[in-house]
């Protein structure tokens, strides 16, 4: 018998609800069975952050053999507590330090969720996120000047490298201001 | 209280513009997720810490004005009622999640309720902006500048590599969920809604039913929304939705045509079943109720019925929900009663367009 939902699988969950002396029947497949969650009795919801868990829970393949000697000390966030075990397990960081303590372990993580991304490409904010254009600026700024000094067009060096100092002392000014 | 009086305060405000291609866009969805610097996310934070973020929150920015939304009102879960809650559930104002589990939850609405800012949900924030018809870029731009309006006043939690810092890691980055609602009838009586999902899976972009993840496309209304938050910009992410959206909207009008070509007799059937079903029946359950008024609407929208509304799709697929139903009611009520009510509610709502 093929699946009432989706009319493509087999259907291998069959039961019958009554309620409120309504009967009705269902031949389900297991995928839609996960789909249709909690509302069909034993097939627990499957929600996004038990996909996720599964996901996070693979370790990556370390293959020097240091691990086996120095055994490895749990990751765990020093603000709020949380292990990676337990991020594994609920596919939710705790705060935003988490995101510091488990960053050896993100990337692989963000690429296989965000199709491959690990860098944020968006927005910044404009209070907080005023420093960190700064940053950013300064750090195209010294591949510029890096590139120049290897072409030794030293005009143009000095002219970035006043810039970067520029730059460099506004940040400063915000510290103090 | 009148049928009239009831839906004209029960309906959102936003709900009674028709947007850009309103016929197959019901309506579109921006949401930007933001969490407070330093601050446990509210799965790891204390009672007491939500509770200082609602009552922070409350100060800084309830009743303020904001120059595009006007006044701001505060709504702490705790101090409503469970009907209630399940009524700004079905407007799609809160989340099951909000009104359910959190631990203190609250939501900021604006008047005209196109803007909701949960507070405590998943994450500390979670901006909402709802319009009607295809409206993703002005979407974007509304929770923008509210997202700059909290800025000012709240540090957000930010990294510069992974961007604004979520809870969950499949909202980092941008916290962006851009959704539209899409009503597409031909397209599933055509049955080309089977070879076009796996195309958009593909894109990064997702489709659901009406009521979230997991729920099934009931009445025909699909929700497209995008996948990935990190790595693209937050424009590049709405015009990628957006153009996929338009292609989803050109290939429903084709399929629309070509049935009105081809199958005309079968679809004025299928359309005045219903109507006339809607129009006469004294029990219905919500199922069927859905299924019935997509029919309408299509008729609506291929000229075949000329004395309805299109909007009165939108308007009773929330009005005849339990939480609706109830309120209307004044009462609690058992499901045999809710099909009753459903029936004779959209009975009457059929009578006073007419009579309009």
């Amino acid at each position: 018998m093929l699946c009432q939902e989706c009319k493509q699988r087999q259907a291998t969950l069959h039961f019958t609800k009554i309620i409120n002396g309504e009967k009705t029947e269902f031949h389900i497949c297991d995928v839609c069975a996960k789909e249709k969650g909690e509302f069909i009795p034993g097939s627990n919801s499957f929600s996004i952050h038990q996909l996720l868990s599964g996901l996070l829970d693979i370790d990556q393949p370390v293959s020097t053999s240091e691990t086996e000697t120095v055994p490895k000390k749990e990751l765990r966030c020093d603000k709020c507590g949380m292990t990676y075990q337990q991020f594994a397990e609920i596919g939710r960081f705790g705060c935003p330090n988490c995101y510091k303590t488990f960053t050896e372990k993100l990337d692989p993580i963000f690429r296989r969720i965000h199709s491959g991304n690990s860098y944020h490409g968006g927005k910044f904010p404009k209070r907080v996120g005023k420093d960190l254009h700064i940053h950013k600026e300064i750090e195209q700024l010294k591949y510029q000047l890096q590139q120049y000094v290897s072409r030794e067009e030293f005009e143009q060096a000095a002219v970035i490298r006043d810039k970067i100092r520029s730059l460099e002392k506004s940040l400063e000014d915000n510290k103090e201001g | 209280m009148s049928l009239e009086n009831f839906i004209s305060k029960a309906i959102s405000p936003w709900m009674k513009n028709e947007g850009p291609d309103f016929d197959i866009v019901l309506s579109s969805r921006v949401r930007l997720a933001r969490n407070i610097s330093d601050t446990p996310f509210p799965i790891a934070a204390s009672k007491n810490t939500l509770e200082e973020i609602i009552a922070l929150t409350g100060s800084k920015f309830s009743r303020k004005a904001h120059r595009k939304f006007g006044e701001l009102e505060l709504l702490k879960m705790d101090a409503m009622k469970q009907n209630e809650k399940r009524v700004l559930v079905e407007k799609h104002l809160i989340s099951p999640n909000l009104s359910d589990e959190s631990k203190a939850g609250a939501v900021l609405l604006s008047e005209d309720e196109s803007l909701s800012i949960m507070i405590n949900e998943e994450d500390h924030f979670r901006i909402q902006v709802l319009l009607s018809g295809f409206q993703l870029t002005e979407g974007l731009k509304y929770a923008n500048e509210i997202d700059d309006w909290l800025e000012e006043k709240i540090d957000f939690a930010f990294d510069e590599k992974r961007g604004y810092l979520t809870s969950c890691p499949t909202n980092v980055g941008t916290g962006l969920r851009a959704s539209v609602m899409m009503h597409l009838p031909a397209l599933v009586i055509t049955r080309q809604m089977n070879r076009i999902l796996p195309a958009i899976n593909q894109l990064g972009l997702v489709v659901r039913g009406i009521y979230g993840e997991g729920s099934e496309a009931l009445g025909n209304v699909f929700q497209v929304s995008n996948q990935m938050t990190l790595g693209k910009s937050e424009e590049d992410i709405v015009n990628d939705l957006r153009s996929v959206v338009y292609q989803l909207i050109q290939q429903e009008r084709a399929a629309r045509e070509l049935l009105m070509q081809q199958s005309r007799l079968q679809i004025e059937d299928r359309v005045y079943r219903s109507y006339g079903i809607l129009s006469y029946s004294r029990t219905m359950e919500s199922k069927e109720a859905t299924q019935r008024l997509s029919d309408v609407r299509l008729g609506i929208d291929l000229g075949l019925i000329d004395d309805l509304n299109g909007k009165i799709l939108n308007e009773l697929m929330i009005l005849t929900q339990p939480g609706f139903l109830q309120q209307y009611a004044g009462e609690i009520l058992s499901p045999e009663q809710r099909d009753q009510r459903r029936a004779a509610l959209i009975r009457e709502r059929l009578k006073l367009e007419k009579k309009a």
